[in-house]
């Protein structure tokens, strides 16, 4: 796991330092830049010497970022807004927090429910249903969704069923904050819904083949408690997986879209604004965090698999 | 012909069988079954029909654009009259005027021209934005980008995908360990970060390196992109169902016979994930117009004044009081197309495999 988190630091230098062309020390200065600053920051983060000591100081100022010493470029600052950024990060941590935490609870009970109903229900008129909206929802561009939502249910009608956006925090006032934070569970559900209904209903109807459910059932087990003993648990098992990953990807600063458009000011929306402005350090800072909680996740998805699945043994 | 009893054999059956029904019996490949399959579920033919028509309304747009609309993509149409059922109207009204009848000053906001429906002599069909631009036209050059950058980086992905899983599956050791490597450091980001994280810092200064020039602002930066953070997406699970293919005997007596390994990778192991892959071919097309989207969008895909239909929501959703239909219109054309391409991937899956045991593990 180390190895991983240490090539995907290297990766991200070699993606903002070296690999687009033009001086390095120019792009970090932001937009309309003083030539003292380029020169300083040049000195600073090394971009004259060789390129390992260009990542050995880029790791520093990421670290010391974390730490939180102080000093101009010093530490990871974004050169536009010169806030440190991982001190930026950390503000929207909540926000972020909130909206992934509830989306994922709403989207992993829905996405089984709705699985599940469909598998049971295979070939009929509900499992058409439930597969054509499932691929409706999977085809939508989330930001359109979410701009649609926000403007016919939120902006348009005079007297709006939800609230236009913006953040309540939880501790200033909890019904405000989920009733704010409804429309954006649902828009990033959405496509997570229908992905995982279609995943489980597959899986099901698999493992609805599989010979141990024929024994299962020739021993008298009734229907019933086949499908819920057997067939659901172990289809349950790539679910887990495939919600680990996405969990972190969103924790990660991954739901980029659906906090931009309601105005929910959260590491990914932190990270969209920095691409707007170009400016390259606060989009470093996130990719890290990012890829940092995958990392762990995916550790922590594989050990859990290896409990759920017996015959994998954790190596 | 009667033959006696005494005259069935084996190899005769098939014969006998043929002149009993006065039809063949003829043994059938399972490409031919997988088609006649395909064949019977209309609903997927439907949607392939519906996707092909968006590729050819969108590759049609040159034509378009010069003959029924009279206008390009980029060109600005602020200060124009156009005339509407025989009503001249401006194309973008300047909003606060003075009131010729009573001299009061009115405040209005600026207030776009909406869609003509054909009113107008196939001008601003689908109306304008507000830079006067004619959406229709727009919306087509549109699609065209982003059906560029979606199948092109489909395509660019599943070839590099389909090598590495087959040289990963094929060789195991350390090539193997290499390219698992290689698609779990590009896997370990979200996505769509590591899309725009990437996107950006090119689109700065553009890359210059190993004898590529490539602009920034050039429609090859998001389908690079694109392509190279969705290589894990198709590579992992088909490595899987190859190091599973791997054991299978036929390999091994292919390899006993002194088979070269390329040409067991393309004879044996290839064929036998080609259903496998055509199904994630066309699921990553659908897939990739929507990250260019999303792309687009942010900012990091597409430049404006290009169009593309992920940056026409952006700037439509500034325009949404007003002009809604910016914003609806882009989004409703990306929905139909992808819609239609992952109905047709159910469709194709269903074909070639009915009891598909194909994941697509995210």
């Amino acid at each position: 796991m180390v190895a991983v988190l240490f090539s995907v630091s290297v990766l991200v230098y070699v993606v903002f330092i070296l690999v687009p062309g033009g001086d390095p020390a120019e792009r970090m200065a932001g937009k309309n830049p003083l030539p003292a600053n380029i020169v300083n920051i040049r000195k600073k983060w090394g971009f004259d010497k060789p390129f390992y000591v260009q990542y050995v100081k880029m790791m520093q100022k990421a670290g010391n970022g974390l730490i939180g010493k102080t000093g101009e470029y010093d530490i990871l600052t974004s050169f536009q807004t010169r806030q440190n950024v991982v001190h930026e990060i950390k503000r929207g941590i909540p926000v972020t927090m909130s909206l992934c935490i509830g989306a994922g609870i709403i989207w992993l009970f829905f996405g089984i429910l709705v699985g599940f109903f469909s598998a049971v229900t295979a070939g009929r008129w509900s499992d058409r249903l439930i597969t054509t909206f499932a691929l409706i929802g999977v085809s939508m561009p989330v930001a359109w969704l979410a701009v649609m939502l926000r403007y016919f249910l939120a902006e348009k009608p005079t007297n709006p069923i939800f609230p236009d956006g913006e953040y309540v925090p939880l501790t200033a006032d909890p019904v405000q904050w989920a009733y704010h934070l409804l429309l954006p569970w649902f828009c990033l559900s959405v496509l997570f819904i229908g992905f995982y209904g279609r995943v489980l209903r597959s899986n099901m109807l698999d493992a609805m083949n599989e010979e141990y459910v024929r024994t299962a059932k020739a021993k008298g087990l009734s229907g019933k408690s086949i499908l819920l003993r057997h067939v659901l648990r172990n289809s349950l098992i790539p679910i887990v997986t495939l919600f680990g990953l996405d969990f972190a990807a969103v924790l990660g600063g991954g739901a980029i879209l659906t906090e931009t458009v309601f105005d929910l000011k959260g590491v990914g929306w932190y990270a969209a604004q920095s691409v707007g402005d170009l400016d390259l350090p606060p989009i470093m800072g996130v990719t890290l965090y990012g890829a940092f909680f995958i990392v762990v996740f995916s550790a922590v998805v594989d050990f859990l698999y290896a409990f759920l699945d017996p015959r994998i043994r954790p190596t | 012909m009667a033959e006696p009893a005494t005259d069935f054999t084996l190899d005769s059956a098939a014969l006998l069988a043929a002149e009993e029904h006065e039809v063949p019996i003829v043994g059938r490949s399972p490409t031919y079954l997988a088609w006649r399959r395909l064949r019977r579920n209309y609903f997927a033919l439907f949607s392939l029909v519906v996707f092909f028509l968006i590729v050819v309304c969108c590759a049609l747009a040159p034509v378009y654009a010069r003959h029924v609309a009279h206008t390009g993509p980029n060109e600005i149409h602020a200060t124009e009259h156009v005339s509407v059922s025989g009503k001249e109207t401006q194309v973008v009204s300047a909003g606060s005027y003075i009131d010729p009848k009573t001299n009061e000053f009115v405040v209005r906001g600026v207030t776009v021209l909406g869609p003509t429906w054909w009113h107008a002599g196939g001008r601003f069909v689908l109306g304008a934005d507000n830079l006067g631009r004619d959406v229709a036209v727009r919306l087509l050059y549109g699609g065209r980008n982003s059906l560029e950058i979606g199948i092109g980086s489909a395509l660019i992905c599943s070839f590099i995908a389909i090598v590495l899983a087959l040289l990963a599956g094929f060789f195991r050791g350390w090539p193997d360990w290499i390219i698992t490597r290689f698609f779990d450091l590009i896997w370990a980001f979200p996505v769509l970060l590591l899309a725009i994280a990437i996107g950006s810092a090119l689109q700065v200064n553009g890359f210059h390196h190993f004898g590529i020039n490539i602009e920034p602002g050039s429609n090859w930066i998001p389908l690079l992109v694109i392509s190279y953070v969705l290589i894990p997406y198709i590579g992992r699970p088909l490595r899987g169902q190859i190091l599973s293919l791997r054991e299978k005997e036929f390999i091994e007596a292919a390899v006993g016979q002194g088979a070269r390994p390329l040409r067991i990778m393309f004879s044996d192991l290839l064929p036998n994930v080609a259903s496998t892959a055509l199904v994630f071919f066309t699921l990553i097309i659908a897939n990739n117009i929507l990250t260019e989207a999303g792309l687009s969008y942010l900012g990091a895909g597409v430049q404006p004044p290009n169009p593309s239909w992920g940056n026409m929501i952006a700037s439509g959703q500034d325009q949404i009081h007003t002009a809604p239909w910016l914003a609806i219109l882009p989004g409703v054309a990306i929905v139909l197309t992808v819609l239609s391409m992952n109905i047709f991937g159910d469709g194709l899956r269903d074909a070639l495999d009915p009891r598909a045991k194909v994941r697509v593990e995210h």
